[in-house]
């Protein structure tokens, strides 16, 4: 259900033969009169990945909905037009769960809030993971083993009881989850981007770079960077879908959103009770759960397919 | 090697240490206080009195660096405490519980290794066939839906409806539970106990299982386009023969990795499936332990999850080695 850094392109776990990203050749150093051109390429590729276009529609779709819930959703996701659980019917699509809310209005409010917490768990993570990483990656020595070593000690642990942990500390709310999340998610991004950048550095581009006296950070950031950024975009997409599947978790575990909040996954959980008797209340808040997170993995591979011409072939 | 292995085996000792620590300085920050929980228990009001005596005797109003140095002081005698919540000594909870935790984990991994690498084989060989489009779907479907949730409905679909309907016996799976929990050679369920083991075990697997037949597609498709196997089909061997033995071989490196990874995840990563299935491991209990600040249980059932991943992930690393002369351990950027 997350993704663990050994499912990682070259993550730095292992030592294997390493399918570095940005090696000499692959993704191109990018060029800036070009960019045009390269955008129109990038999309070239990414619409031959059919599934993967389906899913861009969807996460449009998925958009519309969340900004837009206030105006599309017929109630408000904390209103409560019944009194009790209902099946579906014309007035309530997909029915209402144990206290009259309507299913249908609150999936729509999910929406809004499975993308916030995957989008700004991810954005979090991949800050403090892309910048770590290159710092690790770049200036070695004692500031890498002191990076590493944390991000060793926090990947040892397994990742739901950190999780759980110190969303129990912090106290259950949206933004416990979407802070768990993004401080737990950039340890993986870490070893990615330090073994890119390790890598990099040794190119003749760097070396050019520093005999025209560019900064040190200057070449981390501009030059080296985004030649390292391939795996990162990937796994971003990936971990939005991984972000989304973990709030589930969380809820599951009592340490996610609580109501009324309309998480989908706490709407699962919720309704788990009930399987029997309503198992409306549980199919859809799971479906769109199913749906979305799929979009972002679908999309994940598009992502890698526009990317890396090496991986053509493969999938 | 031996000195890589000794560098290695410090590391871990050093993590383990660091990440306990810092667990254990995480619940400090909890509300609630133990000796409440231990004077108390099961949501009795104990009283000032037995407050005061527990709160000495274990020390709970020493400043929080004295308290940590003597956790690790008995914890380094071998002493993991006891329960904060039923007095069980943590040790006994261990004996009790990691069993359980393995045997689950040893059958998600047999489903993984049979499933996924033959799965994703056939997947690779058929490029583009029927199977290859199902299996592609099934897998990212695989990976998307919340662990639980596959759980709910596993559930429901082969031990809820069966029992209401009156399947044949075979196939009458159960909820939760270990039923007669009886073993052979510690892993082979005896009795009614493959009735419970099945769908754990099955919703374990699931998320690892997809990842490696995933991988392993990819990995024979690489495999596939490489010289050595042209110049093996042009020395007239047999398609079966050049795939299995040519083929095979090589793609399953990168695939034997993961697995071994998952296995020492699965020790962990099963808090889910067991907390959904009461299958009462490690996982159950350390989840359990966290929803009622439990911190002896939680530390101790934690120390041996994260020793497991750990110990595995070394044995993961050597035995590439191992396998693939051309791996060096201990030199470049790899840990």
């Amino acid at each position: 259900m997350t993704i663990t850094p050994s499912s990682l392109p070259s993550a730095g776990g292992v030592a294997g033969p390493t399918d570095g990203p940005g090696g000499p050749g692959a993704a191109g150093i990018s060029d800036v009169g070009a960019a045009t051109s390269s955008w129109r390429e990038f999309w070239r590729r990414y619409r031959k990945n059919k599934m993967a276009v389906v899913a861009l529609v969807l996460l449009i779709v998925l958009i519309i909905l969340a900004v837009f819930a206030d105006q599309i959703a017929p109630y408000r996701f904390d209103e409560r037009p019944l009194t009790k659980t209902t099946a579906p019917s014309w007035d309530h699509l997909f029915g209402t769960d144990q206290i009259g809310r309507d299913i249908f209005s609150r999936v729509i409010y999910g929406a809004r809030i499975s993308l916030r917490i995957g989008i700004l768990a991810t954005v979090i993570s991949v800050v403090i993971g892309v910048v770590a990483g290159a710092v690790s990656g770049f200036f070695g020595g004692w500031v890498d083993t002191i990076i590493s070593r944390f991000v060793d000690v926090f990947l040892s642990i397994p990742y739901i009881v950190l999780a759980v942990s110190i969303a129990a500390v912090m106290g259950r709310s949206e933004n416990t989850v979407i802070i768990v999340l993004g401080f737990t998610g950039w340890l993986a991004i870490q070893r990615v981007v330090r073994s890119s950048f390790l890598q990099l550095k040794e190119l003749e581009f760097v070396e050019a770079a520093t005999a025209l006296g560019y900064g040190r950070w200057r070449i981390m950031f501009r030059h080296i960077l985004p030649n390292a950024l391939q795996p990162v975009i990937v796994y971003s997409a990936i971990a939005v879908g991984s972000a989304i599947l973990a709030e589930a978790a969380l809820s599951f575990l009592g340490a996610g959103p609580v109501d009324p909040t309309p998480a989908w996954g706490l709407m699962v959980f919720t309704a788990k009770g009930r399987l029997k008797p309503a198992p409306y209340e549980l199919f859809f808040p799971a479906v769109a759960i199913v749906i979305t997170v799929l979009a972002f993995l679908l999309i994940g591979d598009g992502l890698r397919d526009a990317l890396d011409p090496k991986m053509k072939n493969r999938s | 090697m031996t000195a890589y292995i000794i560098r290695r085996l410090f590391q871990i000792v050093l993590t383990v240490f660091l990440a306990l620590s810092f667990l254990f300085v995480l619940y400090f920050a909890l509300p609630g206080d133990p000796a409440t929980l231990l004077a108390g228990g099961d949501g009795r009001v104990p009283n000032p009195t037995t407050i005061r005596q527990v709160t000495d005797r274990y020390g709970f109003d020493d400043p929080m660096p004295v308290q940590l140095f003597h956790y690790w002081e008995r914890t380094l005698q071998g002493d993991l405490g006891q329960s904060y919540q039923s007095g069980r000594g943590v040790t006994d909870i261990l004996k009790e519980t990691a069993p359980r935790s393995i045997r689950l984990s040893i059958w998600a991994i047999i489903i993984e290794i049979v499933v996924g690498i033959s799965v994703g084989l056939i997947s690779a060989v058929r490029r583009y066939s029927l199977v290859d489009r199902i299996t592609t779907i099934v897998t990212a479907v695989a990976s998307a839906v919340p662990v639980f949730v596959l759980a709910f409905v596993l559930q429901y679909v082969f031990a809820v409806i069966p029992e209401k309907q009156g399947w044949p016996d075979l196939f009458q799976f159960k909820t939760s539970g270990r039923g007669d929990d009886s073993w052979v050679l510690f892993f082979i369920p005896t009795g009614n106990t493959w009735r419970y083991l099945v769908l754990p075990a099955v919703t374990l697997a699931s998320v690892t299982t997809a990842l490696a037949a995933r991988m392993m597609r990819g990995s024979m498709l690489e495999v596939l386009g490489a010289d050595f196997m042209r110049t093996a089909k042009a020395k007239g061997l047999r398609d079966r023969e050049v795939v299995v033995k040519h083929g095979l071989r090589n793609a399953m490196l990168p695939v034997v990795t993961l697995i071994g990874l998952d296995f020492g995840t699965s020790i962990g990563a099963a808090v889910l499936t067991e907390t959904a299935f009461s299958w009462g491991g490690l996982g159950f209990y350390i989840a359990d332990s966290v929803g009622r600040r439990d911190l002896p249980v939680l530390l101790g059932l934690t120390t041996v999850v994260v020793l497991a991943y750990a110990g595995i992930n070394l044995l993961v690393d050597i035995s590439y080695a191992w396998f693939d002369p051309r791996v060096r351990l201990g030199q470049g950027s790899a840990k």
